[in-house]
C-alpha cells in the first residue's frame, strides 16, 4: 500500500519535470532503439540468406576449388585455387552410377558449373551479365523451371553447341518489345570479359563483328531478387561451350551434386571427398559443402556484425545509465529541501530511497519501452526505404526492456541511498 | 496527570562535530500541558533551535530524558522517531516548506501518506480538505504554492501540520517571513486552534509575536532563564480591528488633506 503511494509520488515528481525526464531517458531510448533496430535488421538479413540458400535447390552438395586441409606451400583460400576439371565432374558422375537401378544411387544429378561475366549484344542493344556454363541437369538440381522453349540436352553439351537459355532480365533488356515466345530462336552475341577470358574474340564462331553468336532456346522462370542479386539476370549455356568459346579456361568453378535425400548428404559428402582426394593425388585442394555449411558460413558474418552492433548498443545503454545517475544526483541535491520536508513529516529513509529508486527505474524502463517502439518503427521504415527484410525479435525486446530497468536500479541506487541518508535538520536548512 | 504532553528532565545536547565540543543545551527541564501555548524565545545561539529540534524528535538529546505523550522518545531509532513525528507532532516552519508544483490539498495530504494506519485515499482527501477549511483556505485547494501569498502558504502549512491530529504543534519562527499584518492573521489562526484544544510550542525572537502566546520561555546559553505566563496577552482579532481602524483613519486623513 505504502509502495503504491510512493510509486505515485515518484511518477508525479517525474511529470513535474517532463522535459528533463525526457532528455534523461533519451540515452536509454537511443540505446534500446539501436539494439532493437539492429536485431530486427540482422534477423531479417539472416532469414533472407537462409531462404536464398534453401532456394538453391534440395539436398545440394557443392564442390568448389580451394584449400581445405593442410596442403603445404602457398594456400590461396577457398575459391582461389583452380583445381577442378571436367574430368573430376565426369568421375563424380561415373562413381555414383555404379548400380544399374537408379533408386540405389545416392546421387540424382551432377552438373559442372563455370562462371564468367560477359557483355551480350542483341537486337542492337547490349547488356553486361553473368554467363554460366552448366550441364543439362542444372534446372533439376536448382528446382528451376524453363517456362518457354527447352533447356539444352546432353548432345548439345557434348557438341559444345552455341545455344543459350536466358533469364527474364535478359529479355527485358535485350528484347524489350518482343513477346517472350518470339525470343526463342533469336540470336545473341556473347563477348567474354574478365574471368578467365581472353576478351572479345572473333575466332570462336566465325561471326561478324566479334563475339560468339548463341541461339536462344529457352527462358527460365522468373525468380526475383535476393538481397544482393537479381537472380533473373543470367544466361545459361553448355559448360563445354563456355570453356571452349567464351572463357577459354580448362578448369571449372564448381560441381553441383544433388543427393537423393537429406539422409544421404553426409555419405555423398564423404564419398566426394574420398574420390577427389584420390584423384588429386592425396591433396585436398577443394571444398565440399552442403547447404547447412553454406548457411553457416554466410550467416557467420551477419552474426559477427550482430555481436559488434550489440556491443555498441550495450555501451550506449551504459552511457544512458550514467546520464540517469547524473540527473538523479543533481535531482537529489536540488530537492534536498523536499527530502528534508518529507523526512520531517514522517517519511522513513526507506520511503525516500524507494521514491528515488522508482524515479530512476521509471525513467530507464519507460525509456526502454519508447526505445523498443522507436526501434521497431525505425527498422521497419529503414527496411521499407532500403528494401531490406525486417524481423523484430520478441526476445530482444524483453531483454532490452529488462536490461534498461536493471540499468535504472544499478545507476539509481547510489543517488537514492544518498537521499535516504540525509539528515532532516540539515536538509531543511539547505538553501 | 495525564494532561502532560511534554516532560523533559535535565536534557543536554553536545555537538562535537567541530574542533571544540559545543554544549548547546545544558540541562533543561520542562513540562508542557495540554492546551498550553508556549513561546520559546532567546537570542541566536541561545540553544532554542536545538531544543526545538529535540522537542520535534528531529534530534536526540545527548543526555537526559524526554517523554512525549507518555512515551520515552530519547532512545528511539530513526524510523521510530519518524513515526512519532508523523503521528504525534505537527510542524510549521519559517520558510513554509511546502512542496513546489504540488497543490495545496496534496501538500496537506502529505503526512497522511506516510501514516502507519492506512486510511482510504478518499478519507485522506476529506481530512485534508477539512484541515484546509479550518485555516480558511478550502477555496484554494487546487492552487500551487507559488499562486498563494505568504500568509496563505503558511496557513496551508498549518493545515498540513494538523492533518494527522497531532498531540503537539511545533512552529519555528512561523511569522519570520511575513509582514506584520499577515503575522497577526497567522497568530490569529494559532490562537483559534489553541482555543480548540491544540497544544502549541512556538519559537520566535519577536516579543510582540510572543505576546499572543500564553506562556513565554526565555533561553540563554542553553538554559532557561525565565518562564512566565503572559500578562496582557494580545488577541489577534482585537489587534486586526485596531489596525483596520488606523488604516481607515489614515485614508480619511489622506482623502481630507488635499481639500483643505
Amino acid at each position: 500500500m505504502r509502495f503504491l503511494t510512493t510509486l505515485r509520488m515518484a511518477l508525479r515528481a517525474l511529470r513535474r519535470n517532463t522535459m528533463r525526464s525526457i532528455l534523461t531517458a533519451l540515452g536509454i531510448i537511443i540505446g534500446v532503439a539501436a539494439v532493437i533496430a539492429m536485431v530486427s535488421i540482422g534477423n531479417g538479413a539472416k532469414a533472407q540468406v537462409q531462404a536464398a540458400i534453401a532456394s538453391m535447390g534440395d539436398n545440394l552438395v557443392l564442390v568448389g576449388p580451394g584449400n581445405q586441409g593442410q596442403g603445404g606451400g602457398v594456400r590461396s583460400g577457398a575459391g582461389g585455387a583452380t583445381t577442378l576439371t571436367v574430368a573430376d565432374a565426369d568421375a563424380v558422375v561415373s562413381s555414383f552410377q555404379t548400380s544399374d537401378s537408379p533408386e540405389e544411387n545416392n546421387v540424382i544429378a551432377v552438373s559442372p558449373y563455370v562462371t564468367g561475366r560477359a557483355q551480350v549484344l542483341a537486337n542492337g542493344l547490349n547488356w553486361g551479365t553473368n554467363v554460366y556454363g552448366v550441364g543439362p541437369d542444372f534446372p533439376a538440381i536448382r528446382s528451376w523451371r524453363v517456362v518457354e522453349g527447352v533447356f539444352f540436352d546432353e548432345p548439345e553439351v557434348s557438341s559444345s553447341a552455341k545455344v543459350a537459355v536466358v533469364g527474364k532480365t535478359i529479355i527485358d533488356n535485350l528484347f524489350p518489345d518482343t513477346e517472350p515466345s518470339a525470343v526463342i530462336g533469336q540470336s545473341i552475341r556473347i563477348f567474354s570479359q574478365g574471368g578467365g577470358g581472353n576478351g572479345p574474340n572473333s575466332g570462336g564462331g566465325g561471326g561478324t563483328g566479334g563475339g560468339t553468336p548463341f541461339r536462344i532456346i529457352g527462358i527460365m522462370a522468373e525468380k526475383g531478387f535476393t538481397s544482393t542479386q537479381d537472380q533473373d539476370d543470367v544466361i545459361y549455356i553448355p559448360y563445354t561451350s563456355h570453356m571452349k568459346r567464351i572463357s577459354r579456361r580448362i578448369n571449372i568453378s564448381q560441381i553441383y551434386v544433388q543427393a537423393k535425400d537429406e539422409d544421404s548428404i553426409i555419405k555423398v559428402k564423404n564419398d566426394l571427398t574420398d574420390l577427389l582426394t584420390q584423384r588429386h593425388a592425396g591433396t585436398v585442394d577443394f571444398t565440399v559443402q552442403d547447404q547447412a555449411d553454406i548457411t553457416a558460413a554466410r550467416t557467420a558474418s551477419t552474426d559477427a556484425m550482430t555481436y559488434l552492433l550489440g556491443a555498441i548498443a550495450g555501451v550506449s545503454l551504459l552511457v544512458g545509465g550514467i546520464g540517469i545517475m547524473n540527473i538523479m544526483l543533481v535531482s537529489v541535491t536540488e530537492r534536498t529541501r523536499e527530502i528534508g520536508i518529507r523526512l520531517a513529516l514522517g517519511a522513513h529513509g526507506s520511503d525516500v530511497l524507494t521514491q528515488f529508486l522508482i524515479e530512476a527505474i521509471s525513467l530507464s524502463s519507460l525509456g526502454g519501452l519508447v526505445g523498443v517502439a522507436l526501434g521497431i518503427g525505425g527498422s521497419i521504415a529503414l527496411g521499407n526505404y532500403k528494401g531490406w527484410p525486417v524481423e523484430p525479435s520478441t526476445t530482444a525486446m524483453v531483454i532490452a526492456v529488462g536490461f534498461s530497468a536493471a540499468v535504472g536500479v544499478f545507476f539509481g541506487y547510489y543517488p537514492a541511498r544518498k537521499a535516504a541518508q540525509l539528515d532532516p535538520i540539515e536538509a531543511l536548512r539547505y538553501e | 496527570m495525564s494532561d502532560v504532553v511534554v516532560k523533559i528532565e535535565e536534557i543536554h545536547k553536545i555537538y562535537d562535530s567541530g574542533e571544540v565540543p559545543v554544549h548547546a543545551v545544558r540541562g533543561v527541564s520542562l513540562e508542557i500541558r495540554q492546551r498550553e501555548f508556549l513561546a520559546l524565545m532567546g537570542a541566536s545561539g541561545s540553544g532554542k533551535s536545538t531544543l526545538m529540534n529535540m522537542l520535534g524528535c528531529l534530534d536526540r538529546p545527548t543526555r537526559g530524558r524526554y517523554e512525549l505523550d507518555g512515551v520515552d522518545v530519547s532512545k528511539l531509532d530513526k524510523d521510530e522517531l519518524a513515526d512519532i513525528r508523523n503521528q504525534k507532532l505537527g510542524f510549521v516552519f519559517q520558510g513554509f516548506n511546502l512542496l513546489a508544483r504540488t497543490t495545496a490539498l496534496e501538500n496537506v495530504e502529505l503526512p497522511s501518506l506516510y501514516g502507519k494506519g492506512r486510511k482510504s485515499s478518499k478519507k485522506m482527501r476529506e481530512r485534508a480538505m477539512h484541515c484546509l477549511d479550518i485555516v480558511g483556505l478550502s477555496n484554494r485547494a487546487d492552487h500551487m504554492p507559488n499562486q498563494l501569498s505568504g500568509g496563505q502558504q503558511q496557513r496551508v502549512a498549518i493545515a498540513r501540520a494538523l492533518v494527522n491530529e497531532p498531540q503537539l504543534l511545533l512552529a519555528d519562527e512561523p511569522t519570520g517571513n511575513l509582514d506584520s499584518k499577515t503575522s497577526i492573521e497567522v497568530m490569529g489562526v494559532f490562537q483559534k486552534l489553541n482555543e480548540q484544544g491544540i497544544t502549541i510550542v512556538m519559537v520566535t525572537h519577536e516579543l510582540d509575536v510572543a505576546h499572543y502566546c500564553k506562556r513565554n520561555l526565555i533561553l540563554r546559553d542553553g538554559v532557561i532563564v525565565r518562564d512566565e505566563a503572559v500578562q496582557n496577552r494580545s488577541i489577534a482579532e482585537t489587534e486586526l480591528a485596531k489596525l483596520k481602524e488606523a488604516e481607515t483613519a489614515a485614508k480619511l486623513l489622506a482623502a481630507g488633506s488635499p481639500a483643505h
